[in-house]
C-alpha cells in the first residue's frame, strides 16, 4: 500500500521531525535564558560587553526556534530566502536612518 | 481508483484543482506564510531601529526606564512562551501521526501557556499605572521622580512594543483555540495539517520577537 503510494501526486509525505529533537531545542531554550540570567548578574564585570553577550545569547536561541522549530532547517530554499529578505530589508532601513541621524546639520533658528 | 488518494486509514489530501500534487498545494501554503512572517519582521523590526536610534540619542534615560523594569517577570514570561512554543511545536507532529487527543492537549497546553504570559503582563501594567509609568506626555514626571524629564519616551518604546507583542499573543491564542476545535472535530490528518502549521509559524514568531524584546527591554535597556 505505501509502495504504491509513493507516486500518487495526491499523497502528502511529511517530514515528521522526532519528539525527542524538540524536546533536546526545548531544554536548549530554557539553558539559554537561564544563561542570560547569569550573565546579567555579572553585568557589572561584563562591563560594555554585557549587551553584546546578552543579545548573541539571544541570537542563538533564535537561530534555535527558527531551524527546528519553524523547521526552516527542512524548508525549502525560497522560504530561506523569503524570511532572510526581510532581516536584509531591515538591515538597510537601520544603515539609512543611522545615515540620516549622524550627517544632519544642527541649525539655530535666527528668529 | 478511489483507494488511490487513501493512506493510513480514511484520510486524502483533498488537492485543489488547480494545483498538480498535494506537495504543491502544500509548498504554495506555506510560502504564503512565511511571505506574511517576513512582513511582520519588517513590522517589528521597524520599531527596534527606532529604539536603537533613540537609545543611542539618550542612554542615560534608557537606562533609567530599564532599571523601572522588573526582569523576573520578564524572565518567567520568556519561560512560559518557550515551554508554549514546544508545545505548539510538538502538536504538529502529533497530527501528522494521526495522533489528534495528544494534539489537542498540546494545543490546549498552548493556548493556556498564552493566557499565563497575558495574566503576567496584565499585572505589570497594572504596577507600571499604579507608580505613574504612562507613554510619552502622560509620564507622571513628579511622582515617579524621573531624573530625565523625557523619560516617557522610553514607556512609549515599552508599552507599544510590549502592547504589539501582547496583541500578538491574542490573536495567537484565537488562532490556536480555532485548530484545537478543527482537531477536535477531525479536520486534520496525516494528509491535512496546513492550517495548523500556518498557525505554529506565527505563534513561533510570538516567541521570536520576545526572544529579543526580554533582554532588550528588561536587561539591557
Amino acid at each position: 500500500m505505501a509502495q504504491h503510494n509513493d507516486n500518487n501526486p495526491n499523497v502528502l509525505h511529511p517530514h515528521i521531525t522526532p519528539l525527542a529533537t524538540y524536546f533536546k531545542v526545548a531544554m536548549a531554550l530554557f539553558g539559554l535564558t537561564f544563561l542570560t540570567i547569569i550573565a546579567h548578574h555579572f553585568r557589572a564585570n561584563l562591563g560594555a560587553l554585557a549587551a553584546p553577550v546578552a543579545f548573541l545569547i539571544a541570537l542563538v536561541k533564535a537561530t534555535l526556534v527558527c531551524l527546528w522549530f519553524m523547521h526552516l532547517k527542512d524548508d525549502t530554499k525560497i522560504n530561506r530566502f523569503v524570511f532572510a529578505s526581510g532581516f536584509f530589508f531591515l538591515a538597510l532601513l537601520f544603515v539609512i536612518c543611522a545615515m540620516d541621524i549622524a550627517t544632519r546639520v544642527l541649525e539655530v533658528s535666527p528668529l | 481508483m478511489s483507494t488511490d488518494n487513501t493512506v493510513h486509514g480514511a484520510h486524502t489530501a483533498h488537492v485543489a484543482h488547480h494545483f498538480k500534487t498535494a506537495e504543491q498545494q502544500y509548498s504554495s501554503g506555506k510560502e504564503g506564510i512565511w511571505l506574511f512572517m517576513l512582513t511582520e519582521i519588517l513590522m517589528f523590526g521597524a520599531i527596534f531601529v527606532g529604539y536603537a536610534i533613540y537609545h543611542n540619542m539618550y542612554p542615560a534615560m534608557f537606562a533609567e526606564g530599564a532599571s523601572s523594569l522588573d526582569w523576573k517577570m520578564g524572565f518567567v514570561n520568556t519561560l512560559v512562551l518557550i515551554f508554549s512554543s514546544f508545545t505548539m511545536a510538538i502538536s504538529i507532529s502529533f497530527i501528522q501521526k494521526n495522533e489528534q487527543k495528544k494534539a489537542v492537549l498540546a494545543l490546549a497546553t498552548t493556548v493556556l501557556c498564552g493566557a499565563i504570559f497575558m495574566v503576567i503582563k496584565y499585572f505589570e501594567y497594572q504596577h507600571k499605572f499604579h507608580l505613574g509609568l504612562f507613554p510619552g506626555k502622560f509620564l507622571d514626571v513628579a511622582k515617579v521622580g524621573a531624573e530625565h524629564a523625557n523619560l516617557g519616551l522610553y514607556f512609549g518604546f515599552y508599552y507599544v512594543m510590549t502592547g504589539l507583542h501582547g496583541i500578538h499573543v491574542l490573536l495567537g491564542m484565537g488562532l490556536i483555540t480555532w485548530c484545537l476545535i478543527r482537531t477536535i472535530r477531525g479536520d486534520f490528518h496525516s494528509q491535512y495539517w496546513i492550517v495548523v502549521e500556518g498557525v505554529g509559524l506565527f505563534w513561533h514568531i510570538v516567541d521570536l520577537i520576545w526572544i529579543f524584546l526580554f533582554p532588550l527591554l528588561y536587561l539591557v535597556g
